[in-house]
């Protein structure tokens, strides 16, 4: 390994090399601070020629913002973004706890071939249909309240998920059934206890990257039919151009996905239970 | 014992496939071959002959195109927990630790249907007894106790192999089917595996099939080595279709051999000669020369010194 000379610069563009902790660290809030230090200035910049501005608030505004949403009551006597979160990460949990169902019936159409002929075509159909699309037909059927919301983030996320189940449980290969069936394994049996386990913590993986969908389909039904929920905010403080509240809304959601991601990666990437998935045999 | 005294007949079966223009293409043809309790038969031929193929027809995961393939004198239908599978790759199950995949068999046994479907109480308390056999067991595989909590993935090959045929073995099948089990491990390794399954054949008493393209592996494991060939000619010398049985012959030096056998003349001898009459396209044997008569290979142990390889040919 060539010997650690030179710092950052010199080694950007070489192989073989390791940052170190410091580095690394240097490296990865980078991009972060050179964000916020051309907003800041912009921001300043802006207030200098109209103190007025509302296009960009400043640091002591968004702060600001943030706690009037976080521990002030508006005129309901409610702590408003408290209420949004609680209401959005209902829909978010119930969305997800239903597109999780999505994995078994991908194993079985991987595992059993008459249910693959019953769903593949319908599903791939299903998938392709683009959910904001159906979305009046979903405020028409289900009414405004939370059946219709939710229907869209199911219709969007669950035949994609499903679907990614269905191509790795129908990737099993055909000597590790025939050898459960020798050792007495019913056809059910196959399904859940061999080829759902070998599948399970791929399609954990597969879920981690549509939460993003899941939250973007979420804040699509909110912004046009409800009364709470931090999607419905964000549109109606837009009216008043209130960017002091817009934003930390939005770094908000960011943080709450991020740490949704974070717990289903921490369960993927359990330091015993899963490693498996790693080394394929 | 039913059927002629035979545990496995299998009766003038030929196996056609389709092929790509709409055809058939004949992958076995006319093969008979009658296998006694406790042989360990090794299956031998060059690749793409059908070995594989015979050895689903026996597990019963394929049924032949015509004929009969039978076990015990019942017709064979779909899979058994009667008929243990060890394959090169993919017995395991990756999820499942040493002892887990080792208990699989015997908890599904003992347990009924409803008792796992509905997850009562004594199924979780009869598989905790099984894995605590299985852990028990290990030790007899050559293991560290230890090992016993490992998955597959932190096994080496040699090992996972040895755990694959632990997991068929404790469910004692009537026949141990081995699809190239070893074909994927170094020679050292190899040896060494082969070692262990005469060791665990000689203490289990079951009847083996094991299919090999490895000529030496054949000669060496087999109580009696079946020659699969598709070099072979009908009587008047046209290229037969398919492939068939072309040889059928016991081995020589008592079961298990030892493994100085392999410099024995005769060892050479079976090897050139089973070589020439399997492996060799130019070899090919007419019909009318081997119409074999099945050898029973158990019966005739130890062979006599100087005692002819029987087989298809006259010697």
């Amino acid at each position: 390994m060539t010997p650690r000379r030179g710092g950052v610069l010199r080694n950007l563009l070489r192989t073989g090399v390791e940052p170190t902790w410091a580095e690394r660290w240097l490296l990865a809030s980078f991009f972060f601070v050179l964000l916020g230090a051309s907003y800041f200035i912009a921001s300043a910049h802006r207030h200098r020629e109209n103190p007025a501005d509302q296009v960009m608030p400043s640091f002591a505004q968004l702060v600001d913002g943030a706690k009037r949403s976080a521990f002030e009551r508006d005129r309901d006597g409610e702590l408003r973004l408290w209420v949004d979160t609680l209401a959005s990460a209902r829909r978010f949990a119930v969305s997800v706890a239903i597109v999780f169902l999505a994995v078994p019936l991908g194993v079985l159409m991987g595992t059993f071939p008459y249910v693959e002929a019953l769903f593949e075509r319908f599903l791939v159909f299903f998938d392709k249909i683009p959910a904001l699309s159906v979305l009046p037909i979903l405020f028409i059927v289900f009414g405004l309240d939370e059946l219709s919301k939710i229907a869209l983030i199911v219709l969007g996320v669950f035949p994609t998920v499903a679907l990614d189940a269905y191509l790795r449980a129908k990737a099993t290969p055909r000597e590790r059934i025939i050898k459960a069936k020798t050792l007495g394994a019913s056809e059910l049996e196959v399904a859940a206890r061999v080829v759902f386990p070998s599948v399970f913590p791929y399609t954990l993986d597969t879920i981690r990257l549509n939460l993003k969908s899941i939250m973007l389909l979420l804040i699509a039904g909110e912004s046009l039919a409800a009364t709470v929920g931090l999607g419905y905010r964000i549109f109606v403080v837009r009216r008043y151009l209130a960017m002091d509240i817009i934003i930390p809304y939005v770094v908000w959601m960011t943080l709450l996905l991020f740490a949704a991601d974070w717990a289903l990666r921490t369960v993927v990437e359990h330091p015993r239970r899963f490693q498996w998935v790693k080394y394929p045999l | 014992m039913a059927d002629g005294g035979y545990l496995i007949r299998i009766d003038d079966v030929t196996v056609c496939f389709p092929n790509e223009d709409g055809g058939e293409k004949v992958v076995l043809n006319k093969v008979d071959l009658h296998i006694r309790e406790g042989e360990l038969v090794t299956l031998v031929g060059p690749s793409g002959c059908g070995k594989s193929t015979l050895l689903r027809l026996i597990l019963g995961c394929d049924r032949p195109t015509s004929g009969s393939v039978r076990i015990d004198g019942d017709p064979v239908v779909g899979l058994s927990r009667d008929r243990g599978i060890v394959f090169q790759q993919y017995s395991l199950f990756p999820h499942l630790r040493v002892y887990e995949n080792i208990s699989i068999g015997p908890t599904l046994e003992d347990t009924s249907l409803p008792e796992r479907y509905l997850l009562l109480p004594s199924f979780f308390r009869k598989r905790r007894l099984h894995r605590q056999r299985a852990r028990e067991y290990v030790e007899r595989i050559g293991f560290d106790p230890s090992d016993a909590d490992k998955f597959p993935y932190e096994l080496s090959g040699g090992m996972r192999q040895r755990v694959a045929i632990a997991q068929a073995l404790i469910m004692r099948p009537r026949v141990l089917l081995m699809d190239e089990p070893f074909g994927a491990l170094d020679h050292n390794t190899r040896t060494e595996m082969q070692l262990f399954l005469l060791e665990q054949w000689k203490a289990h008493g079951m009847t083996v099939i094991f299919v090999t393209h490895d000529l030496d592996e054949a000669c060496y494991l087999g109580t009696r080595v079946i020659g699969l060939s598709q070099y072979w000619s009908d009587g008047g010398g046209q290229p037969g279709l398919g492939a068939t049985i072309v040889t059928d012959v016991c081995t020589p030096g008592g079961h298990p051999k030892p493994s100085t056998i392999r410099s024995s003349p005769e060892f050479v001898q079976l090897l050139e000669r089973v070589g020439h009459e399997v492996l060799d396209p130019s070899g090919r044997r007419r019909l009318t020369e081997f119409n074999l008569t099945h050898q029973d290979a158990v019966l005739q142990e130890p062979a006599l010194p100087g005692h002819p390889i029987s087989g298809g040919t006259s010697s």
